[in-house]
């Protein structure tokens, strides 16, 4: 996207079909869809957490800024937005491009 | 706990009966393996000790799954234990209503397979009439908001309707397509004259693929799998011998691969005789071609061997008689040479039409 505003106004939600799932075995959550899954990070894990269609890409950085205060707000956008790239591309994530 | 061995996926093959006679069929040949089916308490069971094993994933295929008419019971308590549950089927015999009651039992999605973009081809391939209701029934998983997957299996006769197969995915709305080159073992290997495309077929419907990927990227996945007999490398078969996948089969036998029994001299368990996590763990079948000791020197000395842990190991028996040499259709087998002539024979047939050997059996159309 050409200007990066466009994106960080997009309030994204993970699609329907995804499932996310605690993993006793690793500690970690899995974000699952049809026949296959990722293992996410616990950042990964926070920012899918927080697509619920509500909140906008700006606000879910800001929230997790606040959280983690040792990390700047731009490396967590950036963090936030790659992420949710990712998903994107297979379709994971619904109102973010 | 090492995750080196952990099993994600659990492919439940409920059946190997089925309404269809694809001559690409993944049912073992012949009457192997038609015994008695395990009954509806051993699959709770066989669930539970599979969720308990680190299964996150489930698969419920055949033969046609549909059979079963205690499908109903599995999805819930699938769906309790939190596995992500999968109907892999042909659509047939299915009615709205009982989908319908998976969706509200908390099935997650629903793979049906297509035999060709064209009604009366689809037909001759399926052996049985069955296109339109295939049509159907991807349109009710649409509006039961399922995640659709459109499978294809692909082959001489069908992998030059590429773009039409794009097109059929796309009106049906589905989330993923996969383009599966038919994998030469079993029924296929039996009819691979028949089934066997030209190189060029493969190139043409590679690049076509590749290119609707790009396009429909975010909106459906287009997957294309390369036939291994025009891969230079071999596939990575199950993602490894024992890592990732556990088969269970119609008659409860618990195996590596959905074929694995039909290797001579291995021993499989039965999941009604012993528990899961110790049939996994310990048994000599899913250790037998565990870790690096097995492997042939080829593969030895060869660094791709921790990604494609030697390739498929049906593939090496059916082609070499030893099912722990290298996968032939790797360019370093000395067995290669096999592939090759099988690739030349496909180009000086190519365009002629071949006739191939339905599959046969106790199947549901025959009863």
């Amino acid at each position: 996207m050409a200007n990066g505003m466009t994106g960080n106004i997009a309030r994204p939600q993970l699609s329907p079909k995804v499932r996310l799932r605690f993993d006793r075995r690793t500690g970690r959550y899995l974000l699952l869809y049809p026949e296959t899954g990722l293992e996410l990070s616990r950042t990964a894990t926070e920012i899918a957490h927080l697509c619920t269609g509500e909140r906008t890409v700006d606000e879910i950085a800001l929230y997790l800024a606040q959280i983690h205060s040792e990390t700047s707000l731009v490396e967590i956008t950036r963090d936030v937005r790659s992420f949710l790239k990712t998903l994107a591309g297979r379709g994971l994530v619904q109102g973010f491009k | 706990m090492n995750n080196e061995y952990r099993p994600y996926t659990l492919i439940a093959e409920l059946t190997y009966r089925c309404p269809l006679r694809c001559p690409y069929c993944s049912n073992p040949l012949g009457s192997a393996g038609y015994g008695n089916e395990i009954d509806t308490d051993t699959w709770l069971r066989v669930f539970q000790e599979a969720e308990a094993l680190g299964v996150v994933q489930l698969n419920l295929t055949g033969g046609e799954p549909l059979l079963r008419d205690d499908l109903e019971r599995l999805i819930e308590r699938a769906s309790r234990l939190e596995l992500y549950t999968n109907l892999i089927t042909s659509g047939i015999p299915l009615t709205f209503e009982r989908l319908s009651r998976f969706a509200a039992l908390g099935l997650n999605g629903v793979q049906v397979s297509v035999q060709s973009s064209r009604p009366t081809e689809s037909d001759r391939i399926a052996g049985a009439l069955c296109f339109y209701q295939k049509l159907e029934v991807m349109q009710w998983v649409g509006s039961l908001e399922l995640p659709l997957t459109m499978n294809v299996v692909l082959h001489r006769d069908n992998i030059d309707e590429i773009g039409e197969l794009i097109a059929l995915a796309e009106r049906v709305s589905a989330d993923r397509l996969e383009l599966a080159n038919a994998q030469y073992l079993g029924w296929a290997l039996k009819n691979r004259v028949a089934l066997l495309p030209t190189r060029e077929q493969v190139e043409t419907a590679r690049t076509i693929a590749a290119n609707a990927r790009e396009q429909l990227r975010g909106t459906m996945e287009v997957i294309f799998v390369t036939p291994d007999y025009y891969s230079v490398h071999p596939k990575s078969c199950m993602d490894g011998w024992g890592r990732r996948f556990i088969v269970v089969n119609p008659e409860g036998f618990a195996l590596p691969c959905h074929l694995a029994h039909t290797l001579p001299g291995l021993r499989f368990d039965n999941v009604t005789k012993r528990h899961l996590a110790d049939i996994w763990h310990h048994s000599d079948g899913f250790n037998q071609f565990r870790g690096d000791g097995w492997l042939p020197d080829v593969c030895r000395t060869c660094d791709r061997h921790s990604k494609d842990f030697g390739g498929c190991r049906c593939q090496a028996f059916h082609v070499t008689g030893n099912a722990g040499a290298t996968d032939p259709a790797c360019s370093l087998s000395p067995d290669h040479g096999f592939i090759d002539s099988a690739r030349s024979q496909a180009s000086q047939s190519a365009g002629m039409p071949i006739l191939f050997e339905y599959r046969t059996g106790r199947g549901f159309a025959q009863r």
